[in-house]
Protein backbone atom coordinates (compact mmCIF):
# COMPACT_ATOMS: atom_id res chain seq x y z
CA UNK A 1 0.00 0.00 0.00
CA UNK A 2 1.44 3.28 -0.93
CA UNK A 3 0.68 6.51 -2.73
CA UNK A 4 1.99 7.74 -5.67
CA UNK A 5 3.15 11.42 -6.52
CA UNK A 6 3.33 13.07 -9.51
CA UNK A 7 6.56 14.92 -9.23
CA UNK A 8 5.83 17.32 -12.19
CA UNK A 9 2.63 18.52 -10.58
CA UNK A 10 3.88 18.48 -6.22
CA UNK A 11 4.48 21.91 -5.21
CA UNK A 12 6.25 20.53 -2.26
CA UNK A 13 3.99 22.39 0.31
CA UNK A 14 4.09 19.17 2.90
CA UNK A 15 0.73 19.67 3.47
CA UNK A 16 0.11 15.71 3.24
CA UNK A 17 2.92 15.33 5.80
CA UNK A 18 0.86 17.52 8.06
CA UNK A 19 -2.00 15.14 7.66
CA UNK A 20 -0.67 11.52 6.98
CA UNK A 21 -2.28 9.99 10.28
CA UNK A 22 0.77 7.55 10.49
CA UNK A 23 3.59 9.41 9.50
CA UNK A 24 4.50 7.88 6.69
CA UNK A 25 5.24 11.11 4.47
CA UNK A 26 7.93 13.12 4.23
CA UNK A 27 8.85 16.51 2.50
CA UNK A 28 12.76 16.27 2.02
CA UNK A 29 13.67 19.71 0.05
CA UNK A 30 11.60 19.56 -3.19
CA UNK A 31 9.68 16.25 -2.90
CA UNK A 32 7.94 13.95 -0.99
CA UNK A 33 9.21 10.66 0.34
CA UNK A 34 6.43 7.46 1.18
CA UNK A 35 7.64 4.80 3.29
CA UNK A 36 6.06 1.51 3.97
CA UNK A 37 3.92 2.56 6.69
CA UNK A 38 1.06 3.78 4.53
CA UNK A 39 -1.93 2.40 4.86
CA UNK A 40 -3.37 4.00 1.65
CA UNK A 41 -5.74 5.77 3.68
CA UNK A 42 -5.95 8.72 0.92
CA UNK A 43 -6.51 11.17 3.53
CA UNK A 44 -3.31 12.96 1.92
CA UNK A 45 -4.51 12.57 -1.58
CA UNK A 46 -7.57 14.61 -0.69
CA UNK A 47 -5.86 17.32 0.82
CA UNK A 48 -3.29 17.80 -1.69
CA UNK A 49 -4.17 21.69 -3.02
CA UNK A 50 -2.87 21.04 -6.45
CA UNK A 51 -4.28 16.90 -6.63
CA UNK A 52 -0.26 15.51 -7.21
CA UNK A 53 -0.93 12.38 -4.44
CA UNK A 54 -2.62 9.44 -6.01
CA UNK A 55 -3.18 6.34 -4.17
CA UNK A 56 -2.54 2.86 -4.49
CA UNK A 57 -4.25 -0.02 -2.74
CA UNK B 1 30.19 22.54 14.18
CA UNK B 2 29.98 21.35 17.55
CA UNK B 3 29.19 17.64 19.15
CA UNK B 4 26.91 19.21 21.81
CA UNK B 5 24.85 22.15 21.74
CA UNK B 6 22.65 23.61 24.80
CA UNK B 7 19.39 23.97 21.97
CA UNK B 8 19.00 22.53 18.65
CA UNK B 9 16.29 24.47 16.70
CA UNK B 10 14.88 22.44 13.73
CA UNK B 11 13.51 24.47 11.05
CA UNK B 12 14.71 28.61 10.35
CA UNK B 13 11.56 29.83 9.68
CA UNK B 14 9.99 32.59 11.95
CA UNK B 15 9.50 30.53 15.17
CA UNK B 16 12.67 28.79 14.68
CA UNK B 17 14.83 31.69 14.22
CA UNK B 18 13.30 33.68 16.84
CA UNK B 19 13.70 30.77 19.35
CA UNK B 20 17.04 30.52 18.12
CA UNK B 21 18.08 34.34 18.75
CA UNK B 22 16.43 34.48 22.26
CA UNK B 23 18.27 31.33 23.78
CA UNK B 24 21.64 32.48 22.27
CA UNK B 25 21.60 36.58 23.60
CA UNK B 26 20.61 34.29 26.75
CA UNK B 27 24.05 32.89 26.30
CA UNK B 28 23.36 29.65 25.25
CA UNK B 29 25.05 27.62 22.95
CA UNK B 30 22.55 27.33 20.07
CA UNK B 31 22.43 25.53 16.48
CA UNK B 32 19.35 26.59 13.98
CA UNK B 33 19.48 24.13 11.10
CA UNK B 34 17.80 24.09 8.02
CA UNK B 35 16.82 21.68 5.74
CA UNK B 36 16.16 23.56 2.53
CA UNK B 37 19.51 25.06 0.59
CA UNK B 38 17.82 29.07 0.86
CA UNK B 39 15.87 29.99 4.09
CA UNK B 40 12.81 31.49 3.34
CA UNK B 41 12.32 29.49 0.12
CA UNK B 42 9.93 28.29 -1.03
CA UNK B 43 7.52 30.22 0.41
CA UNK B 44 4.08 29.48 1.52
CA UNK B 45 2.41 31.98 2.78
CA UNK B 46 0.55 34.73 2.12
CA UNK B 47 2.50 37.29 3.88
CA UNK B 48 0.27 39.73 5.57
CA UNK B 49 1.36 40.69 9.00
CA UNK B 50 -0.03 42.96 11.82
CA UNK B 51 2.88 46.11 11.97
CA UNK B 52 2.35 45.93 15.95
CA UNK B 53 2.79 41.90 16.17
CA UNK B 54 5.64 42.38 13.93
CA UNK B 55 7.10 45.57 15.86
CA UNK B 56 7.29 43.61 19.00
CA UNK B 57 10.37 41.32 17.55
CA UNK B 58 11.85 43.51 14.74
CA UNK B 59 12.05 46.73 13.49
CA UNK B 60 10.35 47.15 10.19
CA UNK B 61 12.95 47.33 7.18
CA UNK B 62 12.03 47.95 3.91
CA UNK B 63 14.59 45.36 2.67
CA UNK B 64 11.72 42.53 3.35
CA UNK B 65 7.79 44.87 3.30
CA UNK B 66 6.74 44.78 0.18
CA UNK B 67 4.11 46.88 0.57
CA UNK B 68 2.34 48.40 3.38
CA UNK B 69 -1.49 48.06 3.32
CA UNK B 70 -4.62 51.10 4.86
CA UNK B 71 -6.51 47.83 6.26
CA UNK B 72 -8.87 45.06 5.64
CA UNK B 73 -12.17 45.08 3.70
CA UNK B 74 -13.68 41.97 4.05
CA UNK B 75 -16.19 41.55 1.22
CA UNK B 76 -19.47 39.23 1.70
CA UNK B 77 -20.67 36.63 -1.13
CA UNK B 78 -23.00 39.79 -2.25
CA UNK B 79 -20.10 42.08 -2.69
CA UNK B 80 -21.14 43.85 0.73
CA UNK B 81 -18.00 45.70 1.56
CA UNK B 82 -16.47 45.59 5.39
CA UNK B 83 -14.05 48.15 6.15
CA UNK B 84 -11.55 47.35 9.39
CA UNK B 85 -8.18 47.61 10.67
CA UNK B 86 -7.53 50.93 9.21
CA UNK B 87 -4.51 52.19 10.73
CA UNK B 88 -5.18 54.47 13.56
CA UNK B 89 -3.37 55.83 16.31
CA UNK B 90 -2.64 52.02 17.42
CA UNK B 91 -0.49 50.93 13.89
CA UNK B 92 -3.08 48.36 13.55
CA UNK B 93 -2.64 48.14 9.72
CA UNK B 94 -0.31 45.56 8.12
CA UNK B 95 2.51 45.11 5.69
CA UNK B 96 2.67 42.35 2.65
CA UNK B 97 6.23 40.93 3.66
CA UNK B 98 8.88 39.71 1.52
CA UNK B 99 9.16 36.62 3.28
CA UNK B 100 12.01 35.13 1.14
CA UNK B 101 14.01 38.29 2.28
CA UNK B 102 12.16 38.59 6.11
CA UNK B 103 13.16 34.78 6.79
CA UNK B 104 16.61 35.08 5.96
CA UNK B 105 16.73 38.27 7.95
CA UNK B 106 15.50 36.95 10.92
CA UNK B 107 17.78 33.84 10.60
CA UNK B 108 20.43 36.27 10.63
CA UNK B 109 19.59 37.78 13.73
CA UNK B 110 19.67 34.51 15.11
CA UNK B 111 23.17 34.00 13.84
CA UNK B 112 24.69 37.23 15.04
CA UNK B 113 23.05 37.05 18.37
CA UNK B 114 25.43 33.94 18.82
CA UNK B 115 23.91 30.63 17.37
CA UNK B 116 25.11 28.56 14.71
CA UNK B 117 23.32 27.94 11.05
CA UNK B 118 23.26 25.25 9.32
CA UNK B 119 21.46 25.34 5.94
CA UNK B 120 20.23 21.83 3.50
CA UNK B 121 20.58 19.94 7.22
CA UNK B 122 17.52 17.81 7.88
CA UNK B 123 16.78 16.42 10.79
CA UNK B 124 16.14 12.42 10.30
CA UNK B 125 15.40 11.80 13.78
CA UNK B 126 16.21 12.00 17.58
CA UNK B 127 18.69 10.64 19.76
CA UNK B 128 17.97 8.85 23.03
CA UNK B 129 19.40 7.73 25.86
CA UNK B 130 17.64 5.68 28.01
CA UNK B 131 14.27 7.46 26.52
CA UNK B 132 15.87 10.69 27.41
CA UNK B 133 16.10 13.05 23.98
CA UNK B 134 19.40 13.94 23.64
CA UNK B 135 20.01 15.16 20.05
CA UNK B 136 18.98 14.64 16.75
CA UNK B 137 20.71 12.58 13.62
CA UNK B 138 21.00 15.24 10.82
CA UNK B 139 21.72 14.46 7.07
CA UNK B 140 23.82 17.37 5.53
CA UNK B 141 24.92 16.51 1.96
CA UNK B 142 23.69 13.00 2.31
CA UNK B 143 25.88 12.30 5.23
CA UNK B 144 24.07 11.39 8.52
CA UNK B 145 25.61 12.67 11.81
CA UNK B 146 24.49 12.84 15.61
CA UNK B 147 24.61 16.19 17.27
CA UNK B 148 23.40 16.73 20.46
CA UNK B 149 21.71 18.83 22.37
CA UNK B 150 19.60 19.28 25.67
CA UNK B 151 17.12 20.52 24.25
CA UNK B 152 15.77 19.97 20.19
CA UNK B 153 13.38 22.58 19.21
CA UNK B 154 10.92 21.69 16.48
CA UNK B 155 10.01 24.26 14.49
CA UNK B 156 9.50 22.16 11.08
CA UNK B 157 6.31 23.69 10.17
CA UNK B 158 3.47 22.18 8.85
CA UNK B 159 5.08 18.75 8.18
CA UNK B 160 6.67 18.77 11.56
CA UNK B 161 8.64 15.12 12.08
CA UNK B 162 9.95 16.20 15.36
CA UNK B 163 6.71 16.33 17.08
CA UNK B 164 6.26 12.90 15.95
CA UNK B 165 9.46 11.37 16.50
CA UNK B 166 8.92 13.18 20.12
CA UNK B 167 6.28 11.00 20.92
CA UNK B 168 3.40 13.70 20.46
CA UNK B 169 0.50 13.18 18.06
CA UNK B 170 0.69 16.53 15.72
CA UNK B 171 -0.98 14.70 12.41
CA UNK B 172 -3.96 17.37 11.19
CA UNK B 173 -7.52 15.99 10.52
CA UNK B 174 -8.87 17.05 7.03
CA UNK B 175 -11.33 19.52 8.70
CA UNK B 176 -8.19 20.89 10.79
CA UNK B 177 -6.21 22.24 7.36
CA UNK B 178 -7.00 24.85 5.08
CA UNK B 179 -5.26 23.67 1.78
CA UNK B 180 -4.08 26.76 0.24
CA UNK B 181 -2.68 27.75 -3.41
CA UNK B 182 -1.65 31.24 -4.39
CA UNK B 183 -0.29 33.27 -7.63
CA UNK B 184 1.70 36.26 -7.12
CA UNK B 185 0.16 38.01 -9.79
CA UNK B 186 0.86 41.68 -11.75
CA UNK B 187 -0.73 43.62 -14.47
CA UNK B 188 -3.44 44.26 -11.97
CA UNK B 189 -4.55 47.12 -9.37
CA UNK B 190 -3.74 45.93 -6.25
CA UNK B 191 -5.89 48.57 -4.21
CA UNK B 192 -4.70 50.17 -1.02
CA UNK B 193 -6.74 47.60 1.32
CA UNK B 194 -6.12 43.88 2.28
CA UNK B 195 -9.00 42.19 0.65
CA UNK B 196 -10.86 38.96 2.29
CA UNK B 197 -13.55 37.73 -0.09
CA UNK B 198 -15.71 35.49 1.86
CA UNK B 199 -18.13 32.32 0.16
CA UNK B 200 -18.68 29.18 -1.14
CA UNK B 201 -18.11 30.24 -4.83
CA UNK B 202 -14.28 31.35 -4.18
CA UNK B 203 -13.26 28.95 -0.91
CA UNK B 204 -15.57 26.51 0.73
CA UNK B 205 -14.07 26.96 4.66
CA UNK B 206 -12.11 29.51 3.63
CA UNK B 207 -11.36 32.49 2.29
CA UNK B 208 -9.73 34.12 -0.94
CA UNK B 209 -7.40 36.91 -0.22
CA UNK B 210 -5.59 39.58 -2.54
CA UNK B 211 -2.86 40.84 -0.65
CA UNK B 212 -0.98 44.25 -2.14
CA UNK B 213 2.31 43.35 -2.71
CA UNK B 214 3.86 46.89 -3.94
CA UNK B 215 2.57 48.42 -7.96
CA UNK B 216 0.95 46.52 -9.85
CA UNK B 217 1.41 43.16 -7.80
CA UNK B 218 -0.76 41.76 -5.37
CA UNK B 219 -0.52 38.02 -3.63
CA UNK B 220 -4.01 36.39 -4.82
CA UNK B 221 -4.86 33.49 -2.79
CA UNK B 222 -7.53 31.02 -1.62
CA UNK B 223 -7.43 28.64 1.48
CA UNK B 224 -10.11 25.71 1.53
CA UNK B 225 -10.72 23.38 3.96
CA UNK B 226 -9.39 20.07 4.04
CA UNK B 227 -12.58 18.44 4.54
CA UNK B 228 -13.86 20.25 1.52
CA UNK B 229 -11.22 19.23 -0.93
CA UNK B 230 -10.77 16.35 -2.95
CA UNK B 231 -13.35 16.49 -5.95
CA UNK B 232 -12.33 20.32 -6.24
CA UNK B 233 -8.85 21.38 -5.48
CA UNK B 234 -6.94 25.06 -4.05
CA UNK B 235 -5.61 25.21 -7.56
CA UNK B 236 -7.98 25.04 -9.71
CA UNK B 237 -10.68 27.68 -7.42
CA UNK B 238 -8.32 29.83 -8.05
CA UNK B 239 -7.07 29.40 -11.70
CA UNK B 240 -11.05 29.97 -12.03
CA UNK B 241 -11.21 32.97 -10.11
CA UNK B 242 -8.77 34.53 -11.90
CA UNK B 243 -10.33 33.78 -15.18
CA UNK B 244 -13.21 35.05 -14.61
CA UNK B 245 -12.49 38.23 -11.94
CA UNK B 246 -8.77 39.54 -13.23
CA UNK B 247 -8.30 38.19 -16.41
CA UNK B 248 -5.69 40.60 -16.87
CA UNK B 249 -3.43 39.27 -14.24
CA UNK B 250 0.14 38.16 -15.04
CA UNK B 251 1.34 34.97 -12.98
CA UNK B 252 4.81 35.49 -11.73
CA UNK B 253 5.23 33.04 -9.12
CA UNK B 254 3.13 29.95 -7.89
CA UNK B 255 2.78 29.46 -4.32
CA UNK B 256 1.07 26.20 -2.49
CA UNK B 257 0.81 25.14 1.01
CA UNK B 258 -1.22 23.75 4.34
CA UNK B 259 -2.02 25.68 6.92
CA UNK B 260 -2.90 24.19 10.32
CA UNK B 261 -6.59 25.62 11.29
CA UNK B 262 -6.74 23.06 14.24
CA UNK B 263 -6.86 25.24 17.03
CA UNK B 264 -4.85 24.48 20.20
CA UNK B 265 -3.07 20.99 19.74
CA UNK B 266 -3.12 18.89 23.35
CA UNK B 267 0.22 18.55 24.00
CA UNK B 268 3.40 20.95 22.85
CA UNK B 269 6.02 19.64 25.22
CA UNK B 270 8.04 16.39 26.31
CA UNK B 271 11.26 15.82 28.46
CA UNK B 272 13.79 17.83 26.14
CA UNK B 273 11.66 19.20 23.67
CA UNK B 274 9.33 21.94 22.66
CA UNK B 275 7.43 22.76 19.37
CA UNK B 276 6.71 26.39 18.00
CA UNK B 277 4.66 27.46 15.36
CA UNK B 278 3.16 25.56 12.89
CA UNK B 279 4.89 22.28 14.08
CA UNK B 280 2.42 23.46 16.85
CA UNK B 281 -0.37 24.02 15.10
CA UNK B 282 -0.11 28.02 16.57
CA UNK B 283 -1.34 29.35 13.82
CA UNK B 284 -5.07 31.13 13.93
CA UNK B 285 -8.10 29.20 12.61
CA UNK B 286 -10.17 32.18 11.52
CA UNK B 287 -7.33 34.01 9.69
CA UNK B 288 -4.78 31.56 8.98
CA UNK B 289 -2.16 33.82 10.02
CA UNK B 290 0.62 32.35 12.24
CA UNK B 291 3.97 34.50 12.00
CA UNK B 292 3.16 36.89 15.22
CA UNK B 293 2.14 33.96 17.09
CA UNK B 294 5.07 31.76 15.65
CA UNK B 295 7.68 34.49 17.02
CA UNK B 296 5.36 35.18 20.15
CA UNK B 297 5.69 31.35 20.96
CA UNK B 298 9.66 31.48 19.73
CA UNK B 299 10.45 34.34 21.96
CA UNK B 300 8.60 32.10 24.82
CA UNK B 301 10.01 28.81 24.19
CA UNK B 302 13.86 30.71 24.12
CA UNK B 303 13.53 31.91 27.24
CA UNK B 304 12.32 29.02 28.79
CA UNK B 305 15.48 27.13 27.34
CA UNK B 306 17.52 29.77 29.12
CA UNK B 307 15.59 28.63 32.41
CA UNK B 308 16.03 24.91 31.56
CA UNK B 309 19.98 25.36 31.21
CA UNK B 310 19.88 27.53 34.38
CA UNK B 311 18.06 25.13 36.74
CA UNK B 312 19.85 22.01 34.86
CA UNK B 313 16.68 20.77 34.25
CA UNK B 314 15.23 20.07 30.56
CA UNK B 315 12.50 17.81 31.72
CA UNK B 316 8.78 18.82 30.99
CA UNK B 317 8.77 20.35 34.51
CA UNK B 318 10.41 23.30 33.91
CA UNK B 319 9.56 23.16 29.79
CA UNK B 320 5.63 23.50 31.53
CA UNK B 321 6.86 27.16 31.41
CA UNK B 322 6.56 26.82 27.77
CA UNK B 323 3.31 25.44 27.53
CA UNK B 324 1.26 27.25 30.14
CA UNK B 325 2.34 30.23 28.98
CA UNK B 326 1.63 30.18 25.05
CA UNK B 327 -1.84 28.59 26.23
CA UNK B 328 -2.54 31.46 28.53
CA UNK B 329 -1.69 34.05 25.56
CA UNK B 330 -1.66 32.67 21.68
CA UNK B 331 -3.63 29.32 22.71
CA UNK B 332 -6.54 31.52 23.85
CA UNK B 333 -6.52 33.70 20.81
CA UNK B 334 -6.53 30.23 18.96
CA UNK B 335 -9.74 28.74 20.90
CA UNK B 336 -11.49 31.84 20.11
CA UNK B 337 -10.82 32.20 16.47
CA UNK B 338 -12.04 28.61 16.18
CA UNK B 339 -15.00 28.56 17.87
CA UNK B 340 -15.73 32.03 15.47
CA UNK B 341 -14.80 29.55 12.75
CA UNK B 342 -16.50 27.05 13.11
CA UNK B 343 -19.55 28.65 13.42
CA UNK B 344 -19.21 30.64 10.52
CA UNK B 345 -18.65 27.10 8.82
CA UNK B 346 -22.31 26.21 9.47
CA UNK B 347 -23.44 29.35 7.81
CA UNK B 348 -24.76 29.91 4.38
CA UNK B 349 -23.54 32.83 1.74
CA UNK B 350 -27.44 34.40 2.55
CA UNK B 351 -26.59 34.36 6.18
CA UNK B 352 -22.85 35.59 5.82
CA UNK B 353 -24.33 38.66 3.61
CA UNK B 354 -26.72 39.06 5.99
CA UNK B 355 -24.60 39.41 8.76
CA UNK B 356 -22.37 42.10 6.43
CA UNK B 357 -25.89 43.92 5.97
CA UNK B 358 -26.14 44.41 9.62
CA UNK B 359 -23.02 46.90 9.84
CA UNK B 360 -24.59 48.86 7.57
CA UNK B 361 -24.56 52.48 9.35
CA UNK B 362 -21.61 51.56 11.58
CA UNK B 363 -18.25 52.47 11.20
CA UNK B 364 -15.85 50.07 11.38
CA UNK B 365 -13.49 51.34 9.62
CA UNK B 366 -10.51 51.82 12.57
CA UNK B 367 -11.29 48.32 14.18
CA UNK B 368 -9.59 45.35 14.75
CA UNK B 369 -11.70 41.93 13.91
CA UNK B 370 -12.15 41.12 17.86
CA UNK B 371 -13.87 44.82 18.01
CA UNK B 372 -16.08 43.71 15.21
CA UNK B 373 -16.90 40.52 16.49
CA UNK B 374 -19.33 41.43 19.67
CA UNK B 375 -20.69 44.19 17.63
CA UNK B 376 -21.70 41.81 15.22
CA UNK B 377 -23.21 38.94 17.62
CA UNK B 378 -25.53 41.60 19.16
CA UNK B 379 -26.65 42.83 15.90
CA UNK B 380 -27.42 38.75 14.66
CA UNK B 381 -27.73 36.59 18.32
CA UNK B 382 -30.14 33.89 16.35
CA UNK B 383 -27.27 33.25 13.69
CA UNK B 384 -24.57 33.16 16.21
CA UNK B 385 -25.86 32.07 18.78
CA UNK B 386 -23.38 29.51 19.75
CA UNK B 387 -20.92 32.16 20.15
CA UNK B 388 -22.63 33.83 22.76
CA UNK B 389 -20.29 32.65 25.65
CA UNK B 390 -17.59 34.71 23.94
CA UNK B 391 -19.36 37.81 23.89
CA UNK B 392 -21.54 38.58 26.95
Amino acid sequence: MTVNVNRYKCGYCGACVGVCPVGALELVETWIEVDNTCTSCGVCAKICPVGALVVVK
Amino acid sequence: MKNKYDVIVVGAGPAGSITAKTAALGGLDVLLIEKRQEIGDPVRCAEGVSKEGLKKHIQPDPRWIAAEVKGSKILAPDGTEIKMSEEASSGKAGYTLERKVFDRALAQQAAMAGAEVMVKTRATGLLRNNGKITGINAMYMGETQEIKADIVIGADGVESKVGRWGGIDTSLKPQDIETGAQFLVSNIDPGEYSRFYMGEKYAPGGYLWVFPKGKNTANVGLGLLGSKSGNVRAITLLENFIKNYMPEAKILEMVVGGVPVSGPIKQTIADGLMLVGDAARQSDPLTGGGIINAMDAGKMAGEVCIRAKEKGDYSVKTLKEYEDKWRATIGKELSKSLAVKNMLLKLTDEQLNQLAHSLKGIDTSKMPLPLVLPILFKKNPKILWELRTLFV
